[in-house]
């Protein structure tokens, strides 16, 4: 059984699409290795001799200290370096769902129009809604269904890249799954990691998720037309925010409403590769 | 529930690492894992039961060794035990920990069974 594929459990497959394109599986050219029985991880080799007795096997320790994500790592720097060769700035935006991402998106890229090239990838467990939604706004983008997963890891970005074809000088948004927990420890090669709260959430959110907010480089602070008619302690929210990761650069605006949005806005155009 | 990945990828390596060793059994495998690492240590042992079905880790022992936080002032360098994420220093009371220590996710050994 695979959380990343489900190809253990022959449903939920990870599938790479764009909009209006029918969706298909990456089957043969898996995204990922790993240790299933129908490989040829035997627990015996075919090819030796049994001419030999079993008695005589002996233990022997070997010392591996291997990082446990440096297989991820390792592809992740890939893709930075492919991102640094094209000018390529990535960002990878976390979130709960729900706390507006892909509308912030949608404006993003309306905003952006003419000023700067923009591809996005999309990470959802299921459907390709959120693709044509940012396909619709006018940004050339690819959807990863992780199927069971919980997170992007860096096989599936280079996976999207293959066919996305990003453009040079462009910021490619990598809008991740939905989760608050397990995208902060996978790397995909980015270079900025935003994290997004709404004012609808509370304002713990930093103290409850400590680790995505302790990796992240970036906060913005969403949904503030509503700061009205919810209570929430901006000035809080940012006290424990910036308590987990004092270098944290946080910034408010409401997708919705258009209020923040320049900074936001300048802020993307000055990031370098 | 990103331990099963975590458990996976253990598992990836240390079968890795045993072919290269040409062991035919690996009876023991060694993991420090931080308790700021985010992981959960109930999660990842059954992730490891459901990871290594199937493979020659199936009935191996994984130890999982519980590495406690140890953070260093950014100001006064001091060393402490902080007690989450958001410790102040208890000598100068800067804010910002900065850990040396407690987020480690690394295979440490693997005890092996070769055929001379």
């Amino acid at each position: 059984m695979c959380d990343t594929c489900g190809c253990g459990s022959g449903t939920n497959p990870v599938k790479i699409s764009r909009p209006g394109e029918t969706e298909r599986h990456i089957d043969n050219d898996h995204p990922h290795s790993h240790g299933h029985p129908h490989d040829h991880d035997h627990p015996h080799s075919h090819g030796h001799h049994h001419d030999h007795s079993h008695d005589n096997s002996q233990q022997r320790l070997i010392r591996v200290e291997e990082d446990i994500l440096g297989k991820n790592n390792l592809l992740a720097s890939r893709n930075s370096g492919y991102f640094e060769a094209k000018g390529v700035v990535a960002l990878n935006l976390m979130s709960s769902p729900g706390s507006g991402k892909t509308t912030l998106l949608e404006k993003t890229i309306r905003a952006l129009e003419g000023l700067r090239p923009v591809g996005v990838i999309e990470g959802d467990q299921q459907t390709l809604n959120d693709a044509e939604r940012i396909h619709a706004a006018g940004a050339p983008v690819v959807q990863v269904n992780t199927g069971n997963g919980c997170h992007l890891d860096a096989e599936m970005i280079r996976q999207a890249l293959d066919q996305l074809q990003v453009q040079e000088e462009s910021l490619l948004f990598i809008e991740n799954v939905g989760n608050l927990i397990c995208p902060s420890l996978f790397e995909l090669g980015e270079k900025n990691r935003i994290v997004i709260i709404s004012v609808t959430e509370g304002e713990d959110k930093p103290l409850k998720y400590p680790t995505m907010f302790e990796h992240a480089h970036t906060c913005i602070i969403n949904k503030t037309d509503l700061l009205p008619y919810v209570d929430f302690d901006m000035d809080l929210v940012k006290k424990h925010a910036l308590s987990v990761n004092p270098h944290l650069h946080i910034m408010e605006l409401s997708a919705k409403t258009g209020e923040g949005m320049e900074q936001w806005i300048e802020w993307l155009l000055d990031q370098k590769p | 529930m990103h331990e099963l990945s975590i458990a996976i990828s253990i598992v990836d390596t240390v079968i890795d690492q045993a072919k290269k060793a040409s062991a035919n059994r690996v009876s023991e495998v060694e993991l420090d894992i931080g308790t700021l690492s985010g992981i959960e240590y109930e999660s990842l042992e059954f992730a490891l039961g459901v990871a290594a079905k199937d493979t020659i880790l199936e009935e191996t022992l994984f130890r999982i060794n519980r590495v406690e936080p140890v953070a260093e002032c950014p100001k006064c360098q001091h060393l402490y035990t902080p007690d989450g994420m958001f410790s102040l220093c208890p000598e100068c009371n800067e804010q910002g920990i900065r850990l040396i220590q407690g987020t480690e996710l690394q295979i440490k050994s693997l005890l092996v069974e070769q055929n001379e």
